[in-house]
C-alpha cells in the first residue's frame, strides 16, 4: 500500500516539484536502487557477498551504449538486451560462489571488478566511434550523447520511464522472494546441509541469483546509460563496490525495499553535501559510522529501524503531548 | 530395505567409519552408539554430505553413493539434524513445502500434502507463522514434518528429541512410530535416550568405533554384554 502511494507520487507529483539538476539526481537514485536490490538479494536471500556489482553496472551500461549507438534497437529492447548480455557476464563473476563464500567470495568478486575496471579503462566506453569498441578520442568533443526513448526525450520524462522499468524490477524481485527460489534461497542462506537435505540443487540456484542480479544490473546499466549521456570510466570506481555493499547494509538486507534506502544514500546524499557546499569524502565517513551502528545495533537496516524509531518518537510525543 | 556393506570413511589419518557392515530392514530401526561412534558420519554419507573411502550402500536395491547430493532427496531421502536446522525466516508451510517442491512432488497436491504434513506430526500453530518466532518443540516437529511430507522413502533422524522434556519426548516417539505406516518410509533413528529408543524401534544396531558391534531386536540388542561394555566402558579399562 506505502509503496503504491509512493510510486504515484514519484510518477505524478515529484518531477514538477524538482529543479533539472534534481530530477537527474532522483532519476540515478532510481537507478542505483536497482544496483542495490540486485546486491540486497544476493546477500540478504542467499547469503553471497559480492564485491563485483558496480563492475557489472559497468559492463551492462557499455554494453547498452554498445547497441545504441550501432543500431537502431527501440530503447525496451536494447534494455533488456543489456540485461540478458549481462547475466551471461555477471555469472560468471559469480561462477567462484559455487566453491567460496564469505571474506574469500566477497575477495575474489573484487578482484573480477577490479579486473573488469581496468579493461573499460583501456577500451573506453562507446561514443559512435569506429569499429567494435566504438570508441574514438575525437567524437569526444563533438558532443555526440547516447540517445533516450522517443517518448522520454526530457528529463521529467526520462526519470518517469527510469522509474516504472525500476517498479518492473523490483516486482521480479518480490515475485522471485515469494515463489520456490525465494525458498531455496532462504534455506541456503541459513545452512547449505538442510537445502541439500531438502533437495535444493545448490548449484543451480546459487548461479540463479547471480544471474538475476546480474540482469537487473544490466538493466540498470542502460538506464543508466540513457540518463548520463556520456559514459566515463570515472562513473564505475573500484571503491564504489565497497561504498555499494555499506549503503546496501545500512538500509537494510533482509526487505527488498532497503534497497531503495540504499539508492538514495549512495546518490541522493552526495548531491545534497554537494549543494550544502561540503565535501562528498565525508561521506565515506558517514557510512563507516553507518554500517558499525547496523552492525551492532540493528541488523535489519534503516528500511526496519526507521519505522520503529518513528513510532517510538511518536509515542514519546503523544505521551508529551497527553502530559500538557 | 538399506544395506551396507564394509563402508569405509576417513578425515586424514581417523577413521570415523571403519568396515561398518550393516542392514535395516524396515519400519522404524534405532542406531546406537557412544559418542563418536560414527552415527552422524553414517547420516552424512547416506546424505551426500561425507565421500566413504570404500563400501556400498544399497537402498531398495539402487545404489545410493552414486546418486548426486541433492538429487537424494527427489529419491525420497530425507534427514533432520542433530542441531535442529528448520529455515527461521521461513514460515512454517514454506519450510514444509520446501521439501516438497524441490523433490519432484506434483504442484497440484502441494497445499493439501504440506497440511497433511503439519497436522501429522501435530504441530498445532498457525502454519504461516514464521519458524524464528516458534520453540524448540515446534521448530523440531517442522523439521520431522519436511521429513514426510510427499513420498519419502527413508526417513533419517539425528536426536530428534535432544533437549526435549520429557512429555514432548514421548509426543516425538508417538509420531515417530507412526511414520512407516503413515508414509511407507523406513525411518532410521539415531538417539541416545534408550528408553525413546526401545518406544520406537523393533531392531536397533550399534556402532563402537565405526564398527557395528551388534544388531537385532531393541530388547535383546540392549541387554547384550559388548554394548554394555562399549557404554559403560569395561573393568579393565577403568582399572
Amino acid at each position: 500500500m506505502v509503496i503504491v502511494a509512493l510510486l504515484a507520487f514519484v510518477l505524478l507529483a515529484l518531477p514538477s516539484m524538482l529543479s533539472t539538476y534534481w530530477i537527474t539526481v532522483f532519476t540515478a537514485v532510481a537507478i542505483y536502487a536497482v544496483v542495490a536490490l540486485g546486491l540486497n538479494l544476493l546477500m540478504g536471500r542467499v547469503g553471497l557477498v559480492s564485491l563485483g556489482q558496480i563492475a557489472v553496472l559497468g559492463l551492462g551500461a557499455w554494453v547498452a551504449a554498445k547497441l545504441l549507438f550501432d543500431t537502431a534497437l527501440p530503447f525496451p529492447a536494447v534494455i533488456l538486451l543489456s540485461g540478458l548480455i549481462t547475466m551471461v557476464l555477471g555469472t560468471i563473476v559469480g561462477l567462484p560462489a559455487l566453491r567460496l563464500s564469505g571474506l574469500y567470495l566477497a575477495l575474489i568478486t573484487l578482484m573480477m571488478a577490479g579486473a573488469i575496471t581496468v579493461v573499460l579503462a583501456a577500451t573506453d566506453f562507446p561514443n559512435g566511434g569506429p569499429g567494435f569498441l566504438a570508441h574514438s578520442e575525437s567524437s569526444l568533443g563533438s558532443g555526440a550523447t547516447i540517445r533516450r526513448p522517443a517518448i522520454a526525450e526530457t528529463d521529467p520524462a526520462y526519470f518517469r520511464y527510469v522509474v516504472v522499468f525500476v517498479a518492473l524490477m523490483f516486482l521480479l524481485a518480490l515475485w522471485h522472494v515469494r515463489s520456490k527460489a525465494g525458498r531455496a534461497w532462504e534455506a541456503i542462506r541459513q545452512s547449505e546441509p538442510a537445502a541439500l537435505a531438502a533437495g535444493v540443487n545448490m548449484t543451480l540456484y546459487k548461479l540463479w541469483a547471480f544471474a538475476l542480479a546480474s540482469f537487473m544490473t544490466g538493466v540498470a546499466g542502460a538506464l543508466l546509460a540513457g540518463n548520463v549521456g556520456q559514459l566515463f570510466n570515472y562513473q564505475f570506481p573500484t571503491r564504489d563496490n565497497i561504498i555499494l555493499l555499506a549503503v546496501v547494509l545500512m538500509g537494510g538486507i533482509y526487505s527488498i525495499w532497503g534497497a531503495l534506502v540504499a539508492g538514495l544514500l549512495i546518490r541522493y546524499l552526495p548531491a545534497l553535501l554537494d549543494t550544502w557546499g561540503l565535501p562528498a569524502d565525508l561521506l565515506t565517513i558517514l557510512f563507516g559510522v553507518g554500517v558499525l551502528q547496523v552492525l551492532l545495533t540493528a541488523p535489519a537496516g534503516i528500511v526496519e529501524q526507521l519505522p520503529k524509531d518513528m513510532a517510538r518518537l511518536g509515542r514519546l510525543v503523544g505521551r508529551v503531548v497527553s502530559r500538557t | 530395505m538399506i544395506e551396507v556393506e564394509n563402508l569405509q570413511v576417513r578425515f586424514g589419518g581417523v577413521k570415523p567409519i571403519d568396515g561398518m557392515t550393516v542392514t535395516f530392514p524396515g519400519g522404524t530401526c534405532g542406531l546406537i552408539g557412544p559418542n563418536g561412534a560414527g552415527k552422524t558420519t553414517f547420516f552424512n554419507v547416506l546424505s551426500g554430505f561425507v565421500k566413504p573411502a570404500a563400501g556400498t550402500v544399497r537402498a531398495d536395491g539402487e545404489d545410493l553413493l552414486s546418486m548426486a547430493d541433492f538429487r537424494r532427496a527427489r529419491w525420497g531421502l530425507r534427514r533432520t539434524f542433530q542441531t535442529e536446522q528448520a529455515i527461521e525466516k521461513l514460515s512454517v508451510y514454506d519450510n514444509v513445502a520446501l521439501a516438497h517442491e524441490h523433490s519432484g512432488e506434483s504442484r497440484g497436491s502441494r497445499h493439501e500434502d504440506v497440511l497433511g504434513a503439519i497436522g501429522f506430526v501435530g504441530l498445532d500453530v498457525d502454519p504461516q507463522a514464521k519458524v524464528g518466532t516458534l520453540g524448540a518443540r515446534e521448530r523440531r516437529l517442522v523439521e520431522v514434518a519436511r521429513t514426510v511430507v510427499g513420498k519419502p522413502r527413508i526417513v533419517l533422524l539425528d536426536e530428534p528429541a535432544a533437549g526435549l522434556p520429557d512429555e514432548e519426548t514421548e509426543h516425538m516417539g508417538a509420531v515417530i512410530r507412526q511414520i512407516p505406516e503413515h508414509s511407507g518410509a523406513l525411518v532410521i533413528l539415531v538417539d541416545h535416550d534408550m528408553s525413546l529408543v526401545s518406544a520406537c524401534c523393533e531392531v536397533t544396531a550399534v556402532l563402537d568405533f565405526g564398527k557395528l558391534i551388534a544388531s537385532g531386536p531393541t530388547g535383546e540388542v540392549l541387554r547384550d554384554e559388548q554394548v554394555m561394555r562399549a557404554y559403560l566402558g569395561t573393568e579393565e579399562a577403568a582399572s
